[in-house]
Formats: C-alpha cells, sequence, structure tokens
C-alpha cells in the first residue's frame, strides 16, 4: 500500500499548489447553492430536508467531476511523466488507485465544504439527519463513480479536453437511463424486465434510494463495483496506450 | 565475498533479441548487448535510430514485440517491478511535474522507491547535492531553467544508488561547465554501476564511455571501444602539415612519393599558409616519416600533428541520414 500513499500525497497536493483546487471548490458551492436555492426555491417550499439539494448532485456531477478526472492520465501523457511514472517499481494499478482516491478525495472535501446547508436546515426546522447522513454517503459514492468513469477515458487521451467531453457523454448516459424522459419512451411498448434493466443502471435510480434514507446493500454494489469497473478498465488502457 | 583481481565483470543488463515494431515500421531490430559493472556504455546513433526506443525497453516502458531484457536476473517484462528497483532511469527530455518543487518531486520519488520519513528527506537531500541543485531547491520546477530542470531528472535517476543506470542524453541542454559536472558525476559512479547512455554529442563518447555502441534503424553497426571506433575513422594516423603556400605544390609531390602514404590531400589556404593532410595506407604510422621528410626538404613547418581520428566520420560513415530513411520508408509503403 505504501506507494498507493505516495501517489495519493502527491496527486492530492498537486490539486493544491495550483489554483485548480480553489477554483473548483467556489465553482462548486456557488453551482450548489444557486441551483438549491434559485432554482430549487429551497425556503420556498417550506420543508425542513435536503431532497432539493441532494437532487441537483448528479447534474451537477456530470459536468464537475469529469472536469476534477480529465487531467488525471491526460496530462501526465502531455507532459511525458507517465514515462517516469511507469518505470517507478510501482505497480499500474497503485498508481491507479492512488490517483483515483486522491482525485476522489478531493472531490469530498468541495462535499463537505457544503456543511452550512445543513447548519442551516437543522436551524430552520427538524430535519432527519440520519437520511441526510445517507445522502452525503450515496451522493460521496456517486461521484466516485463519475469520477472512475472519467479516469479511465482520460487515460486514453492526452487531450484534456477530448477527455472532458467524452467523459461528459458517457456520464451523461449512465445518468439519464433513469430519468422519467427516457423510462417513459421505453414504458410504453418494452417489456417491463427491459425497463427495469435500464433504469437499474442508472446513477439516478440508485442515488434516489439511497439519498431516501435506505442504505440498501444492492446500491453500494451497484456503484462500488461501478468504480472497480471501471479502474481495472483504467489499468488496462493506461497498460495498452503506453506507445502513443 | 572480497571482489578478487582477476573476478570476470558482471553482466548487469542483458538484452537478448530485443525488437520493437510499431505497426510495420520496425523500430529496434533484433539487438543484442551485455552491459557489465563498471561499464559506462554510450549509445550512438541518429535521430530515429531507436535509442530512446530501446531505452524505453530496457526502463519496462514499452513491451518488446521479441526478445528480453534482464537487469540483474531479474526479466523486465515478467518481473518488472523487481527489474525497476534496480533501475535508475532518466527518459527523454527529463520529464518531471512542473508544479512541484525540486524537493517535493525528489521526496516523491524516494517514497514512491519505498524509502519512508527521514530516509526519503536524506536520498533527497543527498541527489540534490551531487547534481548541484541546493540553490533552487524550493522553486517549481516549471520555472527552473534547462539546465537545473536536466539536473533534477539525474537526481531522481540516482536518488536510490541504482546499480544500473539508463540515461537518455544526460547533457541535452546543459552549457559546458553543467555537461564537465556531469560527466564528472557519471565517471564518479561507473566504476560501481553499468551505466548506459545516450547521446549524440561524439565528444561525450570520448570524454566518459568506456564503451561505444553506434545504432543505425534499429540494429548494431559498431560496438567498440571509443578509440577502436576512431581507429576505423579516415583521419586515423592521418598526418596534416602547415607549411607556406610557395612550398605546397613540391611538398605534396614529395608525400605523395612517400611508401606508407595512400593520398594526400589540400586544405583552405589562407594568411599565405597551406595545410596539407597525409593519409596513411592501411593503419601505418607515418608521422615520423613525415617529420623526416619535412626535416630533409628544409620546409618552412608552421604546424605538424597527427590526428587518433574523427567520431563523426565514422558515424557519417556507418549511419543514415534520416531523410534518407525516411524516403526509403515512403518507397517502401507506396
Amino acid at each position: 500500500m505504501r506507494p498507493v500513499l505516495a501517489i495519493f500525497k502527491r496527486e492530492f497536493a498537486a490539486y493544491f499548489a495550483t489554483p485548480i483546487a480553489y477554483v473548483f471548490i467556489v465553482i462548486f458551492l456557488l453551482a450548489m447553492g444557486a441551483f438549491t436555492f434559485s432554482v430549487g426555491h429551497f425556503y420556498d417550499n417550506g420543508v425542513a430536508n435536503l431532497s432539493v439539494f441532494f437532487g441537483y448532485h448528479p447534474w451537477l456531477y456530470l459536468f464537475l467531476v469529469p472536469a476534477v478526472g480529465m487531467r488525471l492520465w491526460a496530462e501526465e501523457r502531455r507532459l511525458g511523466t507517465m514515462e517516469l511514472l511507469l518505470t517507478l517499481p510501482i505497480p499500474i494499478w497503485a498508481s491507479v488507485l492512488g490517483k483515483f482516491l486522491a482525485a476522489w478525495a478531493f472531490i469530498g472535501v468541495a462535499l463537505l465544504l457544503t456543511f452550512p446547508i445543513w447548519i442551516t436546515v437543522n436551524y430552520l426546522g427538524n430535519p432527519d439527519n440520519g437520511v441526510i447522513v445517507a445522502s452525503y454517503v450515496g451522493s460521496f459514492l456517486m461521484a466516485g463513480a463519475y469520477l472512475a468513469i472519467s479516469a479511465a477515458i482520460s487515460a486514453t487521451t492526452n487531450n484534456q479536453v477530448i477527455a472532458f467531453v467524452v467523459s461528459v457523454l458517457v456520464c451523461f448516459l449512465f445518468t439519464i437511463s433513469g430519468a422519467p424522459l427516457v423510462l417513459d419512451f421505453f414504458q410504453n411498448w418494452a417489456p417491463v424486465v427491459l425497463v427495469n434493466t435500464i433504469s437499474s443502471f442508472s446513477f439516478l435510480t440508485h442515488f434516489q434510494a439511497i439519498s431516501s434514507g435506505v442504505i440498501d446493500l444492492r446500491d453500494l454494489v451497484y456503484f462500488t463495483s461501478l468504480i472497480a469497473l471501471f479502474l481495472s478498465m483504467n489499468i488496462v488502457l493506461v497498460d495498452l496506450k503506453k506507445t502513443d | 565475498m572480497l571482489p578478487g583481481p582477476f573476478e570476470p565483470p558482471a553482466a548487469m543488463i542483458i538484452i537478448q533479441g530485443l525488437t520493437k515494431k510499431f505497426g510495420s515500421i520496425t523500430a529496434v531490430s533484433g539487438i543484442d548487448l551485455t552491459v557489465a559493472k563498471g561499464e559506462v556504455l554510450g549509445f550512438l546513433g541518429p535521430n530515429g535510430a531507436g535509442k530512446s526506443t530501446t531505452m524505453k525497453m530496457i526502463a519496462g516502458y514499452f513491451t518488446p514485440t521479441a526478445g528480453r531484457v534482464s537487469i540483474l536476473g531479474h526479466d523486465v517484462e515478467t518481473d518488472t517491478i523487481a527489474a525497476q528497483a534496480q533501475l535508475g532511469y532518466l527518459p527523454e527530455g527529463a520529464p518531471a511535474y512542473g508544479d512541484m518543487t525540486p524537493r517535493q518531486f525528489l521526496c516523491f520519488i524516494a517514497e514512491a522507491r519505498g524509502f519512508i520519513g527521514k530516509e526519503a528527506k536524506k536520498r533527497a537531500a543527498d541527489a540534490a547535492a551531487k547534481t548541484e541543485l541546493e540553490p533552487v531547491m524550493e522553486q517549481p520546477i516549471d520555472t527552473l531553467s534547462k539546465g537545473f530542470k536536466r539536473r533534477v531528472g539525474l537526481a531522481q535517476a540516482i536518488l536510490h544508488d541504482p546499480p544500473v543506470l539508463v540515461m537518455d542524453e544526460p547533457t541535452d541542454g546543459l552549457d559546458p561547465n553543467q555537461k564537465h559536472s556531469v560527466r564528472q558525476l557519471i565517471r564518479g559512479m561507473a566504476a560501481e554501476k553499468a551505466i548506459i547512455i545516450s547521446t549524440h554529442l561524439l565528444e561525450e563518447v570520448e570524454a566518459v564511455c568506456t564503451r561505444a555502441v553506434i545504432i543505425d534503424r534499429g540494429r548494431i553497426v559498431a560496438d567498440g571501444t571509443p578509440s577502436y571506433l576512431l581507429s576505423r575513422s579516415r583521419h586515423h594516423n592521418a598526418v596534416t602539415v602547415a607549411l607556406p603556400v610557395a612550398q605546397a605544390a613540391a611538398a605534396k609531390a614529395a608525400l605523395q612519393a612517400q611508401s606508407g602514404i595512400a593520398s594526400v590531400e589540400e586544405g583552405p589556404r589562407n594568411d599565405g599558409v597551406a595545410t596539407l593532410t597525409a593519409y596513411p595506407r592501411g593503419n601505418a604510422l607515418i608521422v615520423e616519416q613525415v617529420s623526416a621528410l619535412a626535416h630533409a626538404e628544409q620546409w618552412d613547418v608552421k604546424e605538424l600533428y597527427a590526428e587518433a581520428g574523427r567520431l563523426d566520420d565514422v558515424f557519417r560513415a556507418i549511419t543514415t541520414p534520416d531523410a534518407q530513411r525516411a524516403r526509403e520508408r515512403a518507397g517502401a509503403a507506396s
């Protein structure tokens, strides 16, 4: 685990060595605030829970997480440091895991900084804090899934813009497959099994289940296995695409 | 066991039939090479000859299409981590994380190589001292001059005191003073290690290498000590005489009449002084002969010297210019 830790430390510090971290956190918090209060009418709802706030998370992550993930490998490739990293006596899986965990922890920091809204809702009423904790856990897991997809796609290119655009697209497919828009389209003619399968691939379906306060093992398994799948793809892609 | 005086040099890098193809292009074609402890092997060749590709395979970055590399008995392809642990590698262009300072970067490398805490810091500081990086330890690498950046790459490669060092153009971009100190550093480490450096600076081979390998189109075309390669130069043992223009024609004829001399060429004239270069037949030593002749004929000699040979002669004679290679490749493809 020691090399994973070394990679983790370097990557995590790298976010804060440049303005990237601060810009990201400010945009993340502003966007969360804007959606919750202006678009979601948090105050007008008069309900002491954070369902409005968490409801926007998948859509914000759709853009913000690929922005964090796009540089993970594309940058390494562009600078030529990929060769340095992969000739250190560190297995590829350790580099992939260390980078992923650092980026995930960074997103976790941004997510934790939304705590004032949790204080606000407790000040205004008596929310079910168990549901809120479950929602935070679910949100963090979902961010991890978006990140694993973005990291794997980042490993295929040396161009961060391409990595970003393709990641947003793939993440969008994983999100939208559970939205009413898509499900309604299939509901009228497709067998229930198919509709359920499409819906079960969606981040929305699983995140909504967790953020309703029920941490079901199936939802946890869904997110963790999705992360594991894309990290494995990431390892294979890094190994295969070294010659570019 | 103490090394005895007759201990045979231990082969530390063994390369067998190493081949790398990119699509239809063969970058490296069946290279066999053994490098022993104490050797500094200079890897020479035109740009695109396959030097960097070979080094990337030795370092375990590229996977060979065929053949194998072993470092201290560890196969690079199947026992990658163990092989890489014994290796210090400076990749082409000395890449580093630009947002880190040399201290942070070297500490990261030390930790990634398994050193922890104080030991990691000490390794980083020692490597920095050897490469004279101290004045810039706290500046982001992106802001450093080319010479310092290159030395950050060198420091990273020698940090764990590896028995095997592979460096792709270690002195590229350095000024003559920096080149000198890097060469001294390499010479200082040479006895205990097996070192491969690539370069296209021919003077570097003469300055630091105990052995030179010239590679062209992915194949080894020459392998020997620098002086052996020099002896293959047409300038090897050639003697040049500078004398007044008035005596030049007679002198040329007299030189050509000598039995040991194959040919005489006249160089550029300036300030009334002509230069004549006499090329020996075979490997004959003709300097005494020429000197005696000059004395007997009472030439007004301004200069007289023999040459050991010129590496760039040898280099040009046995390698292929890149334009020609590109033409041939295009021809083969169409």
